[in-house]
This record gives structure tokens, C-alpha cells and sequence, in this order.
């Protein structure tokens, strides 16, 4: 039952999403979120919406996989929509019952937030369906590196972040290994209320701990026995390089950034 | 020059710790000279709490001795500027291969090692590239680590130290976790290291079955070197053996009970083949016996 947990969202290919550099997706999600904070009015939407469709009608993605992944937050899109609509001051009245009054404004300002946080969320997941967790891992590495000039620990917190991906199916292993044993032996996880069934996981929880800090400590001999002495020296065998597709990106990027500014600044 | 025809050296070995609570330190190694030799197969017996393991994590500078000195092809573990160079020549292979594969894809943890030593990435590929072929397991380089075999991941370890390129190899215990076909596996690439890849070759376990054809066998007790000779030598003994709560393997076992039960019988057949093989001589002797 653990073990079909899918790491991340990603979702494997061989597009060119998929092939773009992990540093040029990470730089053109930034710039979209900005490009799509930016945009105003009806054709800055429809721009936006036009370049979410073509990403990811490039990339491969099932809809259905891109609308399962809304649904955990479909509840605060409803919210922000219903907000929105009894709550936007206007002139144009078109209901009013007792103290509600919806006006023409907030019918648009709650079609506007919703389209808005649902293309944030979709562009945005983009990113992590088409970049492995190491990739990303990596690209993050390498686009904060100039950090470490101030002593930010990035190698250390990249190294901690790919280790703890790596650790998470072992991990995830063994607490189906602790249960099958702790149920063997008379405990029950399903039953009881909240209280009780939280009190039930404790008994999972300790041994998965103290089994954790020995994989650490041995890992911890394993790296030193291979010659881990932090990041300096330290060469990759995989070096990202930037290709022709990646300029062409985010060029791309910024072409639709600027448009949307144009848009806006025309009051379309 | 001092002569390095040994590549790891003891001098006077001693090892102790500060318990936690206040007690007298606890001596684990109580003074052990040891010289290994370069090019040879050298096991390493003893029941738990021998001293075995500490013993081996002093052969890489995890662990540094209380007392004496260790030197790794003449040099001495103590000194920190040499500790990287130390940790290259001598490579350690550990008994969970979950604890010690450190990457998400099998040929970026073989890469693991040549990275911290800074080689540039052409020659990291072709290191990774030829210690995964020496492994067998050069077909799942791109494979995830959690979905191999327990055999699978430990030929992955060993690939992993490979690729430092090592002069010596130390198992500690490569074989505790794995079933016997994954065990067969490592014993397998073992030899091969040592007769084809010409890797000194350190091996700790508590399969007797394992060390029947290593060059020379040493048997730990209470943190001291108890017996030490080529495995004849030493499974011969068996009576010293099984006073530090060892046994020989199977086939001493059985030549040794038949011995007592009055057969006449050499102790030193080792493999199965020599010893069906002393068997037969003996029934044959008997019955040509009783024939006159």
C-alpha cells in the first residue's frame, strides 16, 4: 500500500519541457507568476492562458492529471470566488435580497481571481511534473550559488535536501515493515477516535525514529569512507549546460512578460 | 623509502572508548600488529564484539587508534592532511547497502566518490561506466536504487568504492544482510577483484564458507589477534576456533566428527571437492583393509 507512493508529482517524459534545463524552468516559473500577477484586463488573461495551454500541450500532460492536482485546493478557490462575489462594492446591482447584493464588479473580480489562482497552481505544478526532485534539487543548487559568497550552506542544504529524497522510499519501506510487526503483535491503527488512533501511531513512530538516527550515523561513515569532505573541490559528473531551446525559452519568457506589461499599460 | 610491499600496517594497535556513563573507558583492540600485504585476500574471523569492526575502521581513518599507530602504505592515518588520499586508497564496502547509497539514481551514487574527489566529468563517466561493468550491473545505471535487490544494491556499493579506483577493499560484513544468492554474488565479485583487478582485499565476516580461499585468515578474540595462517592452517585448529566461539566450516566440521568417530581423515580439505574427494580415499582404504 506504501510502497505505490509516487515521489514529488513527477511525471516522467521525454518533451522538451522535459529536456529544458532545471535552472530555465525554475527562472521561467518566476517569471510567469510575475507575468501572471501583472496581467489585467481580458486579453492579458487570454495571453496567459493561451501560453499555459501550449506548455502544457508541450509537455505531454493528461488533463486529468492537471485537474486531480487542483482538487486539494479547489475549497479555497470556492472561498476566494464566493468572497469575492458578495463582497466587491459596485454600482451595477444585479441581485439584492435582504443585506446580499451581488454587483457586475464582483462577478468579474471573483472570475478574475479564480482563473488567476488557477493558472498560478497549474504553471507552477508544471514545473514539478516535468522536473525529477534531483533535477530540481540540483538546478536550485546551482541557480543560489552565488549565495554562498555570503556563507549560505547551499551545497549543504542541496546535499540534505537529495538525501532526504533518497531516504523517503526506505523510509516509507520500513514504516510498512514496523506496522505488519506492531500488528502482529495486537496494535490496531484503523479503529477509534482521534485521540486514540494518534496514541496508536506512537508506537510507530519511536522505532522509525531510532531506526532513522542509526541509517544517519552510518551513513554519515559510508560518505566519509568515500571521500565526502563538503562542497569545496567537489566536481559533478553531470554539468548542466544551456542549450539553444534553453535561450529560446526564456527569451519566450520574457517576451510574454513584456507583452503582458504592454497589455496592461494599454488598458486592454 | 620504506618498503611498501604492505599496504596496511598496525603498530601496536589500541582502541578505547569513554562509556556514557561514567565507567572505566572500554578497550576494544588491545594491541594489534598487523601487516597486510599488497595483492592478497585476507580474512578476518571473530564473533561479535571481537573487535573486528573497529579493528577495519581504523584501516580507512574513521576511526583513529587510542594508542600505536596505523600506517596505510606508509602513511599514518593520524596525519589529517593525508586523510582523503588514505580514504581513496582504501575503500570500505558496509554491511546495509540501504545505509550507504547515497544518491537516487544508481550511476549518480557510483559517481558519488570521483565527485568528492574532484576528477573532471569525462573521467568520472568512464569511472562510473567501468566500475558498474565490473560490477555486472552496468544495465540499471539509471535505475532507482530502492527497487533493486539487497544483492543488486551491495554490488552498487562496491561499484561506488570502485570507482575511487582503491588499492585495498575493506568488507566489513558485505554478505549479513543478503540471501544466499545475493551472498554468492558478492563472494563472486570478491575473487574477481582480487585475482583479475589485482585489489587487495580485506574481508570480515562470519561465513566460514567465504573464507576458504583467501590467502590468509585472522581470528579475533577480546580485541586481540588469536590465530593467524593460511586457512589450512587455522581450520585445522579447530579446537582453538571453537574456544572463542567460532566454528570451521562445514566441511572441517564434518571431517572433524568423522575423525573422532575413528575414521582416518586430514582435517585440511577444505572445498567440497576435497573433501568428498578424503572421504572416498578413506572408505576405499578401509575396505581394501578388511579385503586382506
Amino acid at each position: 500500500m506504501l510502497k505505490n507512493i509516487t515521489l514529488g508529482q513527477y511525471f516522467p517524459g521525454d518533451t522538451i519541457v522535459h529536456r529544458l534545463d532545471p535552472r530555465v524552468k525554475l527562472v521561467l516559473t518566476i517569471v510567469y507568476i510575475a507575468a501572471l500577477f501583472s496581467a489585467q484586463g481580458i486579453w492579458g488573461y487570454v495571453l496567459m492562458f493561451a501560453v499555459l495551454v501550449t506548455c502544457f500541450a508541450l509537455s505531454r500532460i493528461p488533463v486529468k492529471t492537471v485537474l486531480r492536482g487542483v482538487r486539494p485546493i479547489l475549497i479555497i478557490i470556492i472561498f476566494t470566488a464566493v468572497l469575492n462575489i458578495f463582497f466587491t462594492d459596485g454600482e451595477t446591482v444585479l441581485f439584492q435580497a435582504w443585506r446580499i447584493t451581488i454587483t457586475q464588479e464582483g462577478l468579474y473580480a471573483a472570475a478574475f481571481m479564480v482563473t488567476r489562482l488557477f493558472m498560478l497552481i497549474t504553471g507552477t505544478f508544471l514545473l514539478t511534473y516535468t522536473t525529477s526532485p534531483i533535477a530540481l534539487t540540483d538546478g536550485l543548487e546551482l541557480l543560489l550559488n552565488p549565495l554562498k559568497k555570503i556563507r549560505l550552506p547551499i551545497h549543504e542544504l542541496a546535499m540534505m535536501m537529495s538525501i532526504a529524497l533518497r531516504f523517503i522510499p526506505t523510509l516509507i519501506e520500513e514504516t510498512g515493515k514496523i506496522m505488519q510487526a506492531q500488528k502482529a503483535r495486537g496494535a490496531d491503527f484503523e479503529s477509534g477516535g482521534l485521540i486514540k488512533r494518534a496514541r496508536a501511531v506512537l508506537p510507530l513512530i519511536i522505532p522509525l525514529f531510532i531506526s532513522a538516527f542509526r541509517r544517519a550515523d552510518e551513513l554519515a561513515i559510508a560518505m566519509e569512507s568515500r571521500c565526502y569532505h563538503g562542497g569545496e573541490g567537489r566536481t559533478r559528473m553531470k554539468v548542466l549546460k544551456t542549450q539553444a531551446r534553453d535561450y529560446m525559452a526564456l527569451f519566450g519568457g520574457a517576451a510574454v512578460l513584456a507583452a503582458v506589461i504592454i497589455l496592461r499599460r494599454l488598458a486592454l | 623509502m620504506e618498503n611498501h610491499a604492505n599496504i596496511i600496517k598496525t603498530e601496536h594497535l589500541v582502541f578505547s572508548y569513554d562509556q556514557a556513563d561514567g565507567a572505566l573507558p572500554k578497550t576494544v583492540l588491545r594491541g594489534v600488529d598487523l601487516e597486510i600485504e599488497k595483492g592478497t585476500f585476507v580474512a578476518i574471523l571473530g564473533h561479535n564484539g571481537s573487535g573486528k569492526s573497529t579493528l577495519a575502521r581504523h584501516f580507512n581513518a574513521v576511526l583513529l587508534p587510542s594508542g600505536g599507530r596505523v600506517l596505510i602504505a606508509g602513511d599514518d592515518t593520524a596525519d589529517e592532511s593525508l586523510v582523503i588520499e588514505i580514504r581513496r586508497r582504501v575503500g570500505m564496502v558496509f554491511q546495509n547497502p540501504d545505509n550507504q547509497i547515497v544518491a537516487s539514481v544508481v550511476e549518480e551514487d557510483v559517481a558519488f566518490a570521483p565527485e568528492n574527489l574532484g576528477f573532471p566529468p569525462e573521467e568520472i563517466r568512464n569511472r562510473v561506466d567501468e566500475a558498474l561493468k565490473t560490477v555486472g550491473m552496468y544495465e540499471y545505471r539509471l535505475h532507482a536504487p530502492h527497487l533493486l535487490s539487497g544483492g543488486q544494491k551491495q554490488r552498487i556499493a562496491i561499484a561506488g568504492v570502485l570507482a575511487m579506483h582503491p588499492e585495498c577493499i575493506v568488507f566489513d560484513e558485505p554478505t549479513a544482510m543478503l540471501d544466499p544468492r545475493g551472498r554468492e554474488s558478492i563472494v563472486k565479485i570478491i575473487r574477481d577483484l582480487r585475482d583479475n583487478h589485482g585489489v587487495t582485499v580485506v574481508l570480515i565476516t562470519h561465513h566460514m564458507e567465504e573464507t576458504i580461499d583467501a590467502d590468509r585468515i585472522i581470528v579475533m578474540s577480546d580485541g586481540e589477534i588469536i590465530m593467524d595462517g593460511s586457512p589450512k592452517e587455522v581450520f585445522v585448529d579447530i579446537d582453538t576456533l571453537r574456544k572463542t566461539g567460532l566454528d570451521g566450516p562445514e566441511t572441517v566440521t564434518l571431517l572433524h566428527d568423522l575423525k573422532a568417530d575413528g575414521f582416518n581423515l586430514p582435517l585440511d580439505a577444505l572445498t567440497i571437492d576435497e573433501c568428498a574427494e578424503a572421504i572416498y580415499a578413506s572408505l576405499r582404504e578401509q575396505r581394501s583393509e578388511k579385503e586382506e
